[in-house]
């Protein structure tokens, strides 16, 4: 087994980590402090092709793989946790349904513009009523002559208001299943500025504050009868394959968050002198720094492992990544949140100041344990699978 | 309209330099980067291509690893790399350098040759030049601006204490300063498309009228005694005035003192 990233991989990762420090690191500190969307990073990236990295190259992508991708969300997180789930929630969320169940026409019309960058994407599957139970889904669209008539509203939507194109969820009906009646689901590719649809309450969040978190509220929306994304009634299959990708971005995001903060730690403990002596000179503080480090590695072996697999899956639609996804996710989030409090820690009184990016590091690690599928429904996924 | 980018890769002196014991840089301690005259040069190029259509080939001479700098160049938008690399070839100052890809340059077509102004490594802002005298094309350095008329070339170039504007007819050589411009991105297709791209790899026998007797460490007029950091000035001397008319007194005095009036 090789772990030596290929050339390709290496030249990536510099460019992402170049972007990152001279693009993406001066803003976050901003960004979070004003809960500011950095629509300036996201034309940056447009520009530079990040907005359609896994995509293939006649659908206006990059044509380079879901590793390639992974490590883009991650070398961003590490100095920002907003700009990681910004293009993890547009490359993984909104145009991978739609490059994945979309017919040609909607690839066209949606993948190319979404991959060059020039919309942004965004997915909505979650309600008030609705998290992990995505049965609880009340927003409804009825078919009405040649257009589907959406009413209800979704919560939490990541590139809320910012985006333009939105993968929707909504019950089209009811169907019998294994003897119970059961909440046919359905998926839509809704348009901003389409009459009927709205934005409601800005979300104000512990974390990620420049990610534009908001609710959607569809009254009686008339789409297209042609925006239907893949069979009626297989929605439910579409958004469970979708968290399988998304996941691989979040726990991409995670392991982002994870390493920024140990790399920032270990500067801090050189300077920091305490007692005559620099505190990493304290073996408590290589111990903590020890396990971080070596949890951070496993991570990263997992994420990395996932993002491989799902591209096994491209060119064999047989080989599942849920259960790689799903431990990616778990692992690297709780890592994510250890490490990060850690390093909170470890700076003392200055880690809970503002000025200090592990005071927002350990806020913006919070989520990945919880979007996307919490940890518990990690746990689920993976177990499923062993009990098999 | 065809453009050639000279590129070098130079170690990073970001972090400080490193030296061997013999007083040699020790190249392999230190991070390989492109040359960041030559990045701003190849950026003008790629400008070039954006704006007319300019096909844009880099070529750098050095170790099998140089062509590094030919793939991330090519992930920024050129179109072509070319690497001479050859034994024989090793050791060579300015003069074997310039001899050297002068010879390579006559095997292709060009309008445009863009070279940076001098390597982070060596500082001698002479290869340039010398290639445009060796191909006998006008040169001009220091290039702050360019722009780009019919078969004109019209140049804001860099001087002490003014700026000059120099018009010169295609062919020609220009060296470019950093501060030309904010070099772009490399974009991840960009990085695929270059690894897997095929780099033209030239020797000694690729190179056209040149002389053995030019190239290499034994065609270089140039010998190296010793090398070493720059030095660092001194803290300078600290004076506190009891008036605002001491200091000038003091001042005036300290400049006529050198001759400055």
């Amino acid at each position: 087994m090789d772990f030596t990233l290929p050339k390709e991989h290496e030249m990536a990762r510099q460019l992402f980590k170049d972007f990152a420090e001279n693009e993406v690191k001066p803003l976050a500190q901003e960004i979070d402090e004003n809960h500011r969307f950095p629509r300036e990073t996201v034309d940056k990236m447009a520009k530079y092709g990040f907005m359609g990295i896994p995509v293939p190259k006649e659908y206006g992508g990059q044509g380079c793989d879901t590793l390639t991708y992974a490590m883009c969300v991650e070398e961003l997180s590490k100095v920002c946790g907003t700009t990681g789930v910004i293009v993890s929630a547009h490359t993984s969320l909104c145009i991978d349904p739609i490059f994945t169940f979309g017919t040609e026409e909607q690839k066209q019309k949606y993948v190319v513009p979404l991959a060059k960058g020039e919309k942004l994407g965004a997915f909505g599957l979650t309600e008030p009523g609705a998290g992990t139970d995505a049965q609880g889904q009340q927003t409804k669209a009825v078919l009405d002559g040649d257009e589907w008539v959406l009413n209800g509203s979704k919560c939490f939507i990541t590139n809320g208001k910012e985006a333009d194109i939105y993968v929707i969820f909504a019950v089209t009906g009811k169907i019998e299943k294994r003897g119970k009646m059961m909440k046919e689901i359905s998926a839509f590719i809704v348009e901003k500025g389409t009459p009927g649809f709205t934005f409601g309450t800005k979300e104000n969040k512990m974390g990620i504050c420049g990610s534009s978190t908001y609710e959607l509220i569809f009254t009686d929306c008339r789409i297209p009868k042609e925006n239907l994304l893949g069979q009626q009634g297989k929605g439910f299959n579409i958004a469970m394959h979708t968290l399988d990708g998304g996941r691989i971005g979040i726990a991409s995001q995670a392991l982002g968050l994870a390493e920024g903060a140990l790399e920032t730690t270990i500067n801090y403990v050189k300077e920091r002198k305490q007692f005559g002596k620099s505190i990493g000179a304290f073996q408590n503080t290589q111990f903590q720094l020890a396990d971080m480090a070596t949890k951070v590695e496993a991570a990263k072996l997992l994420v990395y492992k996932a993002a491989r697999k799902k591209d096994e899956y491209k060119s064999n639609p047989k080989v599942s990544y849920s259960f790689e996804a799903a431990q990616a996710k778990l692992y690297a989030a709780e890592v994510a949140m250890e490490v990060t409090t850690k390093a909170v820690q470890l700076h003392g009184g200055y880690g809970y100041i503002k000025e200090y990016d592990v005071e927002r590091m350990m806020r913006d690690a919070k989520i990945t344990e919880i979007y996307e599928g919490t940890s518990e429904v990690q746990r689920m996924v993976i177990s499923a699978t062993l009990l098999k | 309209m065809k453009v050639i980018v000279c590129i070098k890769q130079v170690p990073d002196t970001k972090g400080g330099v490193k030296f061997n014991p013999d007083g040699t840089l020790d190249r392999g301690a230190m991070l390989a980067i492109m040359n960041p005259d030559d990045k701003a040069g190849l950026e003008a190029a790629l400008r070039l291509k954006d704006q007319y259509g300019a096909e844009v080939t880099v070529l750098t001479m050095g170790l099998p690893k140089a062509a590094d700098v030919l793939r991330e160049a090519m992930a920024m938008g050129a179109d072509k790399g070319i690497l001479v690399t050859d034994r024989v070839l090793g050791g060579a100052d300015t003069w074997a350098t310039s001899t050297t890809i002068a010879g390579a340059i006559r095997n292709l077509e060009y309008d445009l040759i863009i070279t940076g102004r001098q390597a982070i490594d060596g500082d001698t802002a002479q290869v340039g030049p010398q290639i445009a005298e060796h191909l006998n094309i006008p040169v001009i350095s220091y290039a702050q601006e360019i722009k780009v008329n019919g078969d004109k070339v019209t140049v804001k170039r860099q001087y002490d204490d003014r700026y000059h504007m120099v018009e010169a007819k295609m062919p020609c050589l220009i060296t470019a300063l950093s501060e030309l411009n904010e070099p772009r991105y490399m974009t991840p297709g960009g990085i695929f498309d270059a690894v897997a791209a095929e780099i033209t790899t030239w020797g000694r026998a690729d190179l056209k009228d040149v002389d053995d007797s030019n190239l290499g460490l034994a065609g270089s007029p140039t010998k190296i005694a010793k090398a070493s950091d720059k030095v660092r000035k001194g803290a300078g001397e600290k004076v506190v005035p009891e008036s605002p008319e001491d200091a000038v007194k003091y001042i005036v005095g300290k400049l006529s003192e050198k001759h400055v009036i």
